[in-house]
């Protein structure tokens, strides 16, 4: 019987590994994107910002697309990356990477904007008179005065890099024991009648879930920062 | 030594007035004071010379280094301008002890020797106890002068003080001017202390400049101006005169005297040069040069009768408010022998009495 299958919890380890690279990746070039829009005042700005929200609004299947043409074995990335590992991009556990940065990033990058924008400018405008050139002040300043909440953004992160399908079945596919993931995994128990494997898996992604957001929760800070 | 020349404009929005900052100063060693009313522009002329605030036009020279320059279009980051700005609030970063508050400034040298760097300065402003102190562990004074140990470890070439005793008691103000006359006779370079606190500029300041309205209105040694303001406007700034509004009635170039109409009563005034009867004029009269007599009925020749209000009774003196805000300032003695009176006259030297231009 289906019911009696063993549960392949291999998807629960690769969905864990693929959410933390991808929360990495996302606060790597989330949150400098954050303090650049928090910080700089430039002409498309407003646009900027749409264009980082937008695969929150896009439907996966786009963004899978846009993914396929962007990093596929006939773009100049997907040719890298093959010149490079020796294999294509596409349709590897990397990709699911790449697809769960896609389906974070835009959050992290407007939670960590409002944090940065929290930040009181007194501090930043001290450690420039002090000498400290952009970057220092970035990261021994600002960074650390908002640290709580971006943490709190990056477990929020964390925990919808978990939950992406769409995206991540259009370009890494569901290959069991390589680049199938939790969330497509589930999909295919519940497809082919593997009701425990189904029951077991999505509890698990709940409880992992509900412990991040009370995570994120106890990370936002109650006050305003002052 | 600092030489400004500041224009920054900003348009009137909705909810805001046009405002136009227009000044030009020069800053040798010792405190030059930016007195003035909040929103008169003291503080964006420091943010200007910091460099947080680009100027719409104007020229800021440090020494012999060139911060700003409309005309070109030299503008420093404030990270190149090696001015040192002691914040209304210190802006301690909250994240860091003392000790690391103060490392942060001193990016030259060893560790060894930013450490000792560091630490000398911690004894200076007598803050090796607490140097491992977050700031929200600190005492209003503590913070103080950790922030302005901070700014001296940069080796600034200025000092700005944005309201550095703003939200002090009474006995750490006299600490911090201590610790500021002990900076001011060891930092060679020049201080801009920003305040609206008229004791502190008197108490601080070697020079000081009278901001209204985004210009500069009188400049002078604090005493001077405080002593001769230029203008009824300042001397109503500064808040410390009363001010009394008369018509001349009589001038005698001869004696040297003039009667003064003010309200239903004539006093004694000294001769205006370049004023005719008739005139009308602003004299101000500081509330220690006032004196009260006790009156029954109408006042004597040169009195003026007037209600009073209020009295504080201090140790020594005794502040009697009267009605229109007048004020007075007398010995405690004089205000004992006569505090049963129900009505009170005042009368002023007329050598005491300061014609205001304009």
């Amino acid at each position: 019987m289906a019911e009696s299958l063993p549960i392949d919890w291999f998807p629960l380890w690769l969905s864990l590994r693929v959410a933390l690279l991808a929360t990495l990746l996302a606060a790597a070039s989330g949150i400098p994107i954050a303090y650049w829009l928090a910080n700089r005042d430039f002409r498309f700005k407003e646009f900027v910002d749409a264009a980082t929200t937008l695969p929150v609004v896009l439907p996966p299947t786009v963004l899978g697309y846009y993914l396929l043409v962007l990093l596929g074995r006939e773009s100049w990335p997907g040719r890298a990356y093959e010149s490079i590992f020796g294999e294509p991009l596409v349709f590897s556990w990397q990709a699911a990477v790449l697809a769960a940065v896609l389906h974070s990033a835009p959050l992290l990058i407007k939670s960590s904007r409002a944090a940065l924008e929290s930040v009181d400018h007194v501090y930043e405008r001290a450690a420039r008179t002090l000498g400290a050139p952009e970057w220092r002040v970035f990261f021994q300043v600002t960074l650390p005065l908002a640290r709580r909440p971006i943490l709190a953004a990056s477990a929020l992160a964390f925990a919808r890099s978990l939950g992406d399908f769409g995206v991540t079945i259009m370009v890494a596919g569901n290959i069991p024991g390589r680049t199938q993931t939790v969330a497509v995994a589930i999909y295919d128990a519940v497809e082919g009648g593997n009701g425990a494997a189904a029951r077991a898996l999505v509890l698990v992604v709940s409880l992992l879930a509900l412990a991040l957001l009370t995570l994120a929760n106890r990370l936002t800070p109650k006050r305003a920062m002052s | 030594m600092i030489n400004a020349r500041l224009k920054k404009s900003y348009p009137g929005g909705k909810d805001s007035r046009a405002f136009t900052l227009d000044v030009a100063f020069e800053a040798a060693k010792g405190v030059t004071v930016l007195f003035g009313p909040s929103g008169s522009g003291k503080t964006l002329t420091l943010d200007c010379i910091a460099g947080f605030v680009r100027p719409t036009d104007g020229r800021i020279l440090l020494d012999d280094a060139l911060l700003y320059d409309g005309p070109t279009g030299v503008h420093l980051p404030p990270q190149a301008r090696r001015c040192g700005y002691v914040f209304q609030n210190y802006a301690l970063f909250p994240h860091m002890t003392l000790r690391e508050n103060l490392e942060f400034a001193v990016t030259r040298g060893g560790n060894v020797e930013r450490h000792k760097r560091v630490s000398e300065m911690l004894d200076r402003f007598q803050l090796g106890g607490v140097a491992g102190r977050a700031p929200h562990e600190l005492s209003g004074g503590q913070k103080q002068r950790g922030s302005i140990a901070r700014a001296l470890l940069a080796d600034p070439k200025l000092l700005l003080l944005d309201e550095p005793a703003q939200g002090l008691d009474a006995v750490l103000r006299q600490e911090l001017y201590a610790v500021l006359r002990g900076v001011q006779d060891n930092f060679a370079r020049p201080i801009l202390l920003v305040t609206h606190d008229v004791e502190e500029a008197i108490e601080l300041g070697d020079r000081m400049h009278v901001f209204r309205d985004g210009r500069i209105v009188q400049s002078g040694a604090p005493r001077d101006v405080f002593d001769a303001p230029a203008s009824p406007d300042i001397a109503r700034q500064l808040g410390i005169y009363n001010l009394i509004e008369a018509e001349i009635v009589a001038l005698d170039p001869g004696r040297n005297t003039s009667r003064l109409r003010v309200g239903d009563f004539e006093i004694a005034g000294t001769y205006y040069p370049g004023h005719l009867k008739g005139d009308r004029v602003t004299l101000c009269a500081h509330p220690t040069q006032v004196s009260v007599t006790a009156r029954n009925g109408s006042p004597r020749a040169n009195q003026i009768a007037m209600e009073l209000e209020h009295v504080v009774e201090g140790a020594q003196r005794a502040r009697l408010l009267f009605e229109g805000g007048f004020r007075a300032e007398i010995a405690r003695a004089e205000w004992e022998a006569i505090e049963r009176a129900e009505h009170f006259a005042i009368e002023i030297q007329p050598s005491s009495l300061r014609l205001l231009k304009g």
